[in-house]
């Protein structure tokens, strides 16, 4: 009887050191599922959402505060990957929080600029150029078309481009057979 | 006699080579206007080097290479540069990109060449100058050869071959080209396998080609090069880079790589003979082979200036009545030209004018059956209605997961669909979606890095800032206790200084508009002075107490 619960209790305490030591060896630093959600976002860091960024939008949908229809440049389909990966059903994008738009990147009329630094410090990437009162200009390769510095510019020098297409972009399309017009 | 290997699937559709082949190849002729596109080859397109306004000699470099995957532009004439900007390009988008337009002066004048002596350079700078030479593969995909022939990087290249199986209907520039100047194809493919220390050397041919297979045979015969001439049943597309490769040396490419990772690299015919032609005698690629057929009066085979316009090369063959458009390309892997006046560029080996009776509309795209036909006659062993159907479905994923991207788009499986599908168009949509996919999550890798850089940085100056402040305010303290009178002095004999010569400046400051003045004036002015001393000097005064 003794031996019995000896035995068990050895191969308890085993176990148990077992299990233990692989917690901490194998330890999971911070929430996978938030870098998976974060990695279907877009990165804009435009804020529309209604978080300040990308990844604080992606842990408030881990934590189930947020709604997994609120990011306008993911567009629909981002939403559907969010639904997918979460197990819900994808629902249509929630426009209280802006509609989803073309790609662009912000424009600075160089002309109009005054200098005054207060977009490069909107920028959430950093892809703003310039110095207090020298012109800025944008670097159009890292501008995510988040639009933050457009607001803040007191002369109302930065406007959206939309990106226009062209040979390095071109996709072929969807194939459809075209129509013939009546007559 | 090698033994040849059959590759997996291929169909026989009808050739039409004779139409174009029996002619011999018509020499160049110069356009007034000539078109040379940046974007010629894969990779980074070319940088413009000339002005507009400039006058430039044939074979003078006009654009330079851009990164590693790129090569260099020529002068297919010598003329004037008259415009650097956008222009029509043969591209299925139809959308325009950046050339430089020359207007030719008809002298034809070439730039100064110098022969390379390939035996006695470092195969660095051979490759070098291959690629300043404007070197790319002339077999369609137009690949930089310069990076081809580089054998560090890879497993090494037992094998080269040179692709002459030109499987396509219609076309017959490699057919030609080997039948009159086969003997510079093989110098090519000399320097070639010098500079890819491959063993062995194979021409693979196919067989409906005798004439160009004889003159191979001769030709490698005249130089004493050890190269096996094959020739290959005839199969499309037997001239597939990995189809080739199979039929040669019976070796399979892995799936998603390349003939490189099995020790084979292929060229074609036309690049062997460019490169021998900028090796021996310093011509850069300015002008290729183009099979000018179908609805023209006098299908043939023309040597091109790069940049010549597509509606001029169909008047030298005679244009009829009725074309009903351009294929640029073949028939299976062309695409329509959206504009006649798009230039000839590298990868143009054919121009096909089409009309009614030689290319009729295609019937209405039906429903797919499942009928699985097209699984057979597939070069990649691929199951083409799945794919078809996950690609129609947008379902990318799955897409690849079924080696999308070992598709190499030969149109097999469009030819043989009894529901006339255009399937390879949604193989096409599909993998540029997902390329499209791929460099979006690129940039939104990039954006994401940079915005948490940019947290870290401000996370760091706010503390750096506040370190700052700790530090001053704790010198502050420290040096409170002993202001230290000597400094305090200092500090009040500076500003006693400062009280001095402001003074100092007024006084300076006194009316100089007085000097020229008749002595009436003066004697006023002295007046008015003495008054106003006076003023100052009862305002000096302590002001007496009134009476009451």
């Amino acid at each position: 009887m003794l031996t019995a619960i000896l035995v068990m209790a050895g191969i308890a305490v085993a176990l148990g050191a077992v299990l233990g030591f692989a917690a901490l060896r194998y330890k999971v630093e911070g929430d996978p599922l938030v870098e998976k959600i974060d990695a279907i976002l877009p990165q804009t860091q435009c804020g529309q959402c209604g978080f300040p960024g990308c990844r604080p939008y992606a842990e408030a949908i881990a934590r189930g505060e947020a709604d997994i229809n609120q990011c306008p440049p993911g567009g629909e389909e981002g939403v559907k990957k969010l639904a997918e990966l979460l197990g819900v059903e994808a629902k249509p994008l929630d426009e209280t929080h802006g509609v989803t738009k073309p790609k662009s990147v912000a424009y600075i009329d160089e002309a109009l600029c005054i200098g005054c630094t207060l977009c490069i410090q909107a920028c959430p990437v950093d892809a703003i150029l310039g110095a207090a009162k020298q012109m800025h200009t944008i670097i159009a390769s890292e501008c995510t078309g988040c639009e933050l510095c457009v607001a803040p510019c007191p002369v109302n020098c930065i406007s959206m481009v939309p990106l226009k297409e062209d040979l390095g972009s071109w996709k072929w399309k969807y194939p459809v057979f075209r129509l013939r017009q009546a007559t | 006699m090698m033994e040849l290997q059959r590759f997996p699937g291929g169909i026989h559709p009808e050739e039409h080579k004779q139409e174009s082949s029996s002619r011999p190849i018509h020499a160049a002729f110069v356009p007034k206007k000539l078109v040379v596109p940046m974007r010629q080859h894969i990779g980074q397109p070319s940088k413009p080097i000339v002005k507009v306004g400039d006058r430039v000699l044939k074979g003078q470099m006009i654009a330079e290479a851009d990164g590693y995957v790129s090569v260099a532009m020529h002068a297919p004439s010598s003329g004037i540069v008259t415009e650097i900007g956008l222009a029509a390009v043969p591209h299925p988008s139809g959308l325009p990109d950046l050339c430089i337009t020359l207007s030719t002066d008809g002298r034809d004048e070439w730039a100064a060449r110098t022969p390379i002596d390939w035996r006695n350079t470092d195969p660095a700078a051979l490759r070098g100058h291959v690629r300043e030479l404007g070197i790319a593969g002339l077999g369609g995909a137009v690949f930089p050869s310069s990076i081809k022939l580089d054998p560090a990087g890879g497993p090494p290249i037992h094998t080269l071959i040179l692709n002459g199986g030109e499987c396509e209907p219609w076309i017959t520039c490699d057919d030609r080209l080997m039948r009159e100047r086969a003997e510079d194809i093989l110098e090519g493919a000399r320097i070639m396998q010098h500079l890819l220390g491959a063993e062995k050397l194979i021409a693979g041919i196919e067989d409906n080609k005798p004439e160009a297979i004889a003159a191979m045979r001769a030709a490698a015969e005249r130089l004493g090069l050890a190269i096996e001439i094959a020739a290959m049943p005839t199969l499309y597309p037997g001239g597939g880079g990995k189809q080739i490769t199979k039929t040669l040396t019976g070796l399979d490419t892995p799936s998603g790589g390349r003939t490189t990772d099995v020790g084979v690299q292929v060229f074609n015919m036309g690049t062997s003979y460019a490169l021998a032609r900028a090796i021996l005698h310093g011509e850069p690629l300015i002008s290729r082979i183009v099979t000018v057929t179908g609805h023209v009066l006098q299908p043939q085979n023309f040597e091109v200036l790069i940049g010549t316009p597509i509606s001029e090369l169909l008047l030298h063959a005679g244009e009829r009545d009725g074309t009903t458009g351009v294929i640029m390309g073949g028939p299976m892997m062309g695409f329509d030209v959206p504009d006649m006046d798009v230039p000839v560029v590298k990868a143009t080996n054919c121009v096909l004018a089409k009309s009614k009776e030689l290319f009729p509309p295609k019937p209405r795209e039906l429903p797919c059956i499942r009928c699985t036909q097209c699984v057979p006659v597939c070069p990649a062993e691929l199951q083409p209605q799945q794919l078809y159907w996950f690609a129609r479905a947008r379902d990318l994923g799955r897409a690849q997961e079924y080696h999308l991207f070992d598709c190499i788009e030969c149109g097999c499986c469009s030819y043989v669909c009894p529901s006339h599908i255009p399937l390879v168009d949604y193989y096409r949509f599909a993998k540029s979606e997902i390329w499209a996919r791929e460099k979006e999550k690129r940039l939104s890798d990039i954006a994401r890095e940079r915005h948490e850089f940019r947290l870290f940085r401000q996370e760091r100056e706010k503390k750096e800032k506040a370190e700052r402040l700790a530090a001053k305010a704790q010198t502050k303290r420290a040096e409170a206790p002993a202001p230290g009178d000597a400094e305090q002095d200092a500090k009040k004999k500076l500003i006693r200084e400062a009280l001095a010569r402001a003074q100092a400046r007024k006084a300076a400051v006194t009316p100089k508009n007085t000097d020229n003045l008749p002595p009436e004036k003066q004697a006023e002015i002295a007046e008015i002075e003495a008054r106003r001393a006076k003023i100052v000097e009862i305002a000096k005064q302590p002001v007496e107490p009134e009476q009451h």
